[in-house]
């Protein structure tokens, strides 16, 4: 039952339907059927929020730590020194994301040029 | 648009004009940076083995990033449907407090249900947080026709981004093909943080980035749904911990 399991042409679509669509709309919609029925302060939600959180954070190590493509070119020291000064930058300059973003760009690029990386 | 309510002060042109006030609130700093997020996906979808459409099809269907990134992650881990469904459930249990919130404000004693049904499907953190913003300056009866205009061209502007960077993720020189991908994580690595209501979610982000690649390792498959229950549980008993005692 993975994304490649079948070899049809409309399994991954299904997949994305049921996994994707459907995982997530169920919850918009349940939001505009309970209306005002739920308090963004409740315990549950806290619970909820930290779930979330570090299930988002468990794709984002995953995708720095065993990632695709090019950047799997790029020695993990490199891709773990890029991600920190980034999230430093951010920190430092009024937690702006683009200034983040931009940070670790320039480390990652300037890393690939001096040493030669993809060469 | 039909004037099934003849009691309504507005008139069609009155509809547009808020309609497209919704579409150019969509240009904005907060709308520029998701663009910059989308760039990213556009890249890591093809890297996951997406096809053109699945890619720009799974944006248009999910739209919540994180749910987004979670499902590409579960693809490239090969979890199962069940697998990928519960974790991306998992991690759009938010929404259904946004909506919760955001439809007190858009909705009017003769809004149809349908409308909200609908405008609900775009509610994702940068359009919940831009119409929070500016809602109130709209005018109540105007409401749904300009969120309808501001996430529907979020929607639309990222399915066209998602779909111009696939295409041109294949030619480009290696260097900028690994920066493509690093956007994604520094994205989230900055805007979960951000986003964080409570010290607890700061926890949490950092038990799962170091719990995710562990289980990556240790249970593929089902890596993502045990660093988020673990991760999660851990920082919700710290709060619940820190708490207790601050009350006690």
């Amino acid at each position: 039952m993975t994304f490649d399991a079948f070899d049809t042409w409309w399994w991954p679509y299904v997949f994305i339907l049921l996994g994707g669509w459907l995982a997530t709309d169920m919850w918009r919609f349940l939001g505009v059927y309970l209306g005002g029925r739920l308090s963004e302060e409740s315990e549950a939600l806290v619970l909820v929020r930290c779930l979330a959180t570090a299930l988002v954070a468990a794709v984002i190590g995953n995708l720095i730590v065993f990632p695709s493509g090019a950047l799997a070119d790029v020695p993990l020291l490199v891709r773990i020194i890029a991600a920190v000064v980034g999230f430093v930058a951010y920190l430092l300059v009024r937690k702006s994301i683009l200034v983040g973003i931009l940070a670790a760009e320039a480390v990652l690029l300037t890393a690939i040029y001096v040493f030669g990386l993809m060469d | 648009m039909t004037h099934a309510h003849p009691a309504t002060l507005y008139s069609s042109s009155d509809y547009w004009r808020w309609y497209f006030r919704g579409v150019v609130a969509s240009a904005s700093v907060p709308g520029l940076i998701l663009t910059s997020a989308f760039i990213g996906f556009g890249g890591l979808a093809r890297e996951a083995g997406l096809t053109l459409t699945q890619a720009v099809l799974m944006t248009g269907m999910i739209w919540a990033l994180p749910a987004k990134v979670v499902l590409l992650g579960a693809i490239m881990t090969g979890a199962s449907l069940p697998a990928a469904a519960f974790a991306v459930a998992l991690s759009s249990v938010r929404l259904a407090p946004m909506v919760v919130s955001l439809m007190p404000e858009m909705r009017t004693e003769k809004t149809r249900p349908w409308v909200l049904y609908l405008l609900s499907h775009f509610v994702a953190v940068t359009s919940w947080v831009l119409a929070m913003e500016n809602l109130r300056h709209v005018p109540r009866d105007m409401r749904t026709v300009y969120y309808g205009g501001l996430g529907g061209t979020l929607v639309l502007v990222n399915m066209g981004v998602v779909g111009f960077v696939y295409g041109i993720a294949g030619s480009l020189p290696p260097a900028i093909s690994a920066g493509l991908l690093l956007l994604t994580p520094i994205y989230f690595l900055t805007s979960l943080w951000g986003s964080a209501r409570e010290s607890a979610s700061h926890f949490a982000m950092l038990f799962g980035l170091v719990l995710g690649p562990v289980m990556h390792v240790l249970t593929p498959g089902l890596d993502l749904l045990i660093a988020g229950a673990v991760g999660g549980g851990a920082a919700f008993l710290i709060h619940k911990f820190t708490r207790g005692r601050a009350h006690a």
